[in-house]
């Protein structure tokens, strides 16, 4: 099960994914010590939003529901999305979101191991979820008529779980061997890790979602029963339902199962806001490849915490003129003109609760260096400080927004995604409906703005992959089969 | 509540009759098959033209397929690479290119706004008929390739899948590697690029399905524009078959990871196999159907040994690998290199019970639905139905094809089909995967 949402590198901005990638806000964070007061009812009546085929309601207890009708195929998509995730950890407790989500599947007081996924499988669903730095989410995927058993077996879930020592000596296994796939044997996954954890000083999000190996090690069944204590609650989670569906009837069924499940105390978590950066960091990734790799990231704002509500929009221009294809800037100068880079890219996250890290990665051409790369990248950055981008820049940026707003309509998988994280982070969705309107209004001296305001070397971080030879790359070829000596 | 009745509770049996699309189909003037479906609910259109044209029509491992593929939006007509991608991004159009085994594709993505649907299905029609290229261009997408070459040596993934396909595939195309080998791509020109363009770039070998809402008179117009102004030419010439493995072999590749990654496999089927639909859904029991399959049991549930473990056809035109992979920690690999062995050989033996087949037929139907949720996945399994040559009725069909397997026909079709005596095992890893080939 589970897919890690790694946030922040992106080789490829593309207009899709960005919206995808929108994360979590509301200035949480790590190990909560304080205990918030239960209301006595959080209940919401039914909210229609005709012009976007979206309702709402939230039950006493706390979940909020809502439904996005997309009636273009028989399908249903339900995700449930709970506010935790490695933003929320403290240092020797790292991974212990994901390890929960793992467990999840474990069985409950009315399941067995895995049989939560068998009952998923036998009605022709497709399931998963997925850790993020702000949100943990599960889904599945269905003919639109099975919704009931999602509802009944994530109701179960959300309170009756059974965290079992055996189960959870195979499955941290399995996480650590999920860990060595992603990160331990890619080099350049590897960087990216180091330079994160470079990059930010007090902020959780330094913290890799997957965890450190050593903290994996070292984690208890009991920090998990502390943990699914902590969170998984109805006032901490949100249920997205889109599809072929009404949502009279989502709303009825969604009263039939999580209704009975009692509100508890969730933590409210310390600001942890990462401290100013004074001065540029640089750090060096030894590891067995054999081609170079440079990640380097500015602290930019982020919708919650912009000192005003363009910059975010004008920074997600700004990626797109820059890496927003192929008649992009950077494939066109640095690919084919200056041909210093074999491939490149920026990456921002607009939607995030916390200050994040605009990213710039590659590897250079042939015959190039990190080092050329690097000054190349800066170059194009001091251009777009020094010239406001061209109208048909603009005008580009903006067709391609229009355009991926009808083609994310194309999934509603992501279409449910971006509503349920903007929801988890503290956003109303609205805002992502926004979004297209939002970038049309950015300006070319905005764009020009944020990149005087953002792009500083004091605050800028720089990871370099240096390879280390690859030495025993030795064939051994056995004929004849079993009995190789 | 017993879990046994959540169970019985939750199968309810829901018959919905599912419509799967209407397919329209025609020719174009110069012999290239177009399949069209009609969707109406978003203003976009999605257009996929496939040549029989990828790696296994260069047997010399220099990457022609893929470097043709590569450089036909590096330059076509009157235009040179940034004034092509910005005649599409300019309108919001989105063009991919890839090169495969089988397929070359080119595909296209657009708001259906005429003037903006022009300009890109132009652009579009200009690169697929009008390729130009340019020398220098070829001279840096060459860097790039062997660059990437660099970075494949990096990828124990990308190890493990090369030589897999040279063992199960040896002396036949599909062991011809897409990107090719630094030796065979340096020697590589611009004219033999244009020489494997005029080959395969013709109506005849080439399928285009379209996506979207437009009509048929304007998807008849679009096919037209869009490969009409190539040659008809001949389709490519058949593959020869694929021989089965004569004993089994072991690879071992000393590699400085923590994982090692272990693949066994053989040859397995084309599309359109007579065995196709026992074998995929034995095989969907086997190790097809993610955490719910025997091979992820054995090996994740039971005993935590990796995060993923996998088995599964990848059905070509001809006989494409049968493949089990794992990634284990170097200390395990000996241990799950044995329980994947012992779990294929136990199936081969036992087959599918009564009960496995059942869950595997109501999870590949009750999910059917899902295939089809999109534009772009219908645009995928038209351009399957197209290029493989599959009924037209497949889609229609699929649900029945799967509810009519057998018990027996899944261990027949294995016994007969699957020889785990003689299939290719391929071991990637660090220090202590030396000893798996030492017991």
């Amino acid at each position: 099960m589970t897919l890690l949402i790694k946030t922040g590198q992106k080789m490829n901005k593309k207009c899709l994914f960005s919206i995808l990638l929108l994360l979590l806000a509301v200035l949480l964070s790590a190990c909560a010590t304080q205990n918030s007061v239960i209301p006595a009812n959080f209940a919401k009546p039914v909210k229609h939003y005709p012009q976007y085929q979206l309702h709402e309601k939230t039950l006493a207890n706390g979940l909020k529901i809502i439904v996005k009708e997309d009636h273009r195929a028989p399908v249903v998509v339900s995700q449930i999305w709970y506010r935790v995730g490695s933003s929320y950890e403290a240092n020797g407790l790292t991974g212990l979101s994901h390890v929960l989500e793992h467990m999840m599947f474990k069985g409950t007081e009315n399941l067995g191991p895995n049989e939560f996924s068998k009952i998923i499988a036998a009605n022709g669903g497709r399931e998963n979820a997925f850790t993020g730095r702000d949100y943990t989410a599960y889904f599945q995927t269905m003919e639109r008529n099975r919704f009931p058993v999602s509802f009944r077996l994530e109701a179960d879930r959300m309170r009756n779980l059974v965290l079992d020592a055996e189960e959870f000596a195979k499955e941290i296994k399995v996480v650590m061997e999920e860990r060595r796939m992603r990160t331990e044997d890619n080099p350049q996954r590897l960087t990216f890790e180091q330079f994160n954890a470079a990059a930010y000083v007090n902020s959780p999000y330094n913290i890799p979602v997957i965890g450190w190996m050593q903290d994996l090690e070292s984690m208890s069944i009991e920090d998990l029963q502390t943990w699914y204590e902590y969170w998984y609650a109805p006032n901490n989670a949100t249920l997205v339902v889109a599809g072929d569906v009404t949502p009279e009837e989502i709303f009825a069924e969604a009263e039939k199962h999580f209704a009975s499940i009692k509100p508890t105390r969730v933590p409210v978590p310390k600001p942890q806001k990462e401290i100013a950066q004074i001065g540029e960091r640089r750090i060096m990734v030894k590891a067995p490849a054999q081609v170079p790799y440079l990640i380097m990231g500015y602290k930019v704002p982020t919708i919650i915490n912009a000192k005003e509500k363009w910059e975010p929009y004008a920074l997600d221009v700004l990626a797109s003129v820059l890496d927003g294809g192929s008649s992009a800037r950077f494939s066109e100068e640095l690919i084919r003109v200056k041909q210093v880079a074999t491939s490149v890219g920026a990456g921002y996250d607009a939607f995030t609760p916390r200050q994040e890290i605009y990213t710039f990665s590659g590897t250079p051409a042939q015959g190039k260096t990190v080092q050329e790369l690097e000054a190349a990248i800066k170059e194009e950055l001091e251009k777009l400080k020094n010239k406001p981008v061209t109208a048909k820049e603009l005008s580009r940026v903006k067709a391609q927004t229009v355009a991926g707003k009808v083609y994310q309509k194309d999934s509603v998988f992501y279409s449910a995604m971006t509503i349920g994280m903007l929801e988890t982070i503290g956003i109303n969705w609205q805002l992502g409906e926004e979004y297209e309107n939002n970038i049309k209004k950015v300006t070319a001296a905005q764009v020009q703005e944020v990149a005087k305001r953002y792009f500083i070397d004091d605050t800028l971080t720089v990871a370099v992959l240096d390879p280390q030879e690859i030495t025993q790359s030795r064939v051994s070829n056995v004929g004849g089969g079993r009995h190789a000596r | 509540m017993r879990a046994s009745f959540f169970i019985v509770l939750m199968v309810a049996v829901i018959n919905l009759a599912f419509a799967a699309p209407d397919i329209q189909t025609w020719k174009t003037s110069n012999g290239a098959k177009v399949l069209f479906v009609k969707a109406h609910e978003l203003p976009m259109v999605d257009i996929r033209v496939v040549f029989d044209a990828g790696a296994a029509r260069d047997i010399s491992n220099s990457a022609v397929a893929l470097m043709t593929n590569g450089m036909m939006p590096e330059g076509a007509g009157e235009f040179n690479a940034n004034e092509l991608a910005s005649r599409f991004e300019g309108v919001g159009a989105g063009f991919g290119n890839s090169s495969h085994r089988d397929m070359s594709v080119f595909s296209l993505r657009s708001l259906t706004d005429k003037e903006w649907l022009d300009l890109a299905i132009d652009t579009f029609a200009i690169i697929l008929s009008k390729p130009t290229f340019p020398q220098e261009a070829f001279d840096r997408e060459i860097k790039r390739l062997l660059v990437g070459l660099e970075q494949k040596k990096q990828s124990p993934d990308a190890i493990s899948s090369e030589n897999m396909y040279k063992a199960v595939f040896a002396g036949h195309p599909y062991a011809s590697l897409p990107e090719g080998t630094a030796e065979s791509v340096k020697k590589l020109s611009v004219k033999d690029l244009k020489a494997f363009y005029k080959k395969y770039m013709v109506g005849k070998n080439a399928v285009v399905s379209i996506v979207g809402d437009v009509t048929t008179e304007q998807a008849k117009s679009i096919s037209e524009k869009v490969v009409g102004g190539l040659p008809a030419g001949a389709k490519a010439a058949d593959l020869p078959a694929v021989k089965a493995l004569s004993k089994a072999e072991m690879i071992k590749i000393d590699f400085p990871s923590s994982q090692t990654k272990i693949l066994i496999a053989q040859p397995g089927m084309r599309r359109g196999d007579p065995d196709y639909f026992p074998l995929f859904v034995g095989n969907h029991v086997l190790g097809g159907s993610g955490l719910v399959s025997i091979l992820s049991d054995e090996i994740r549930e039971k005993r935590g040994l990796s995060y993923s473990s996998y088995s599964y056809f990848s059905p070509m035109r001809v006989a494409g690998p049968f493949i089990l992979g794992l990634g284990t920690k170097n200390e395990s690999s000996k241990e799950a290199l044995q329980v994947m062995k012992t779990t294929l050989k136990n199936f081969i033996e036992q087959g599918v019970s009564e009960a496995q087949l059942k869950a595997a037929k109501q999870n590949l139907t009750g999910g059917f639905a899902l295939q089809l949720a999109s534009n772009k996945k219908i645009v995928n399994n038209l351009s399957a139905i197209g290029f493989y040559e599959l009924p037209l009725n497949y889609l229609d069909q699929y649900i029945s094809n799967v509810e009519a397997v057998t018990v027996e026909q899944v261990r027949d079709a294995f016994k007969r089909r699957i020889h785990p005596d003689k299939m290719a095992t391929v071991i990637v890893g660090g220090e202590q995967a030396q000893e798996v080939s030492s017991n």
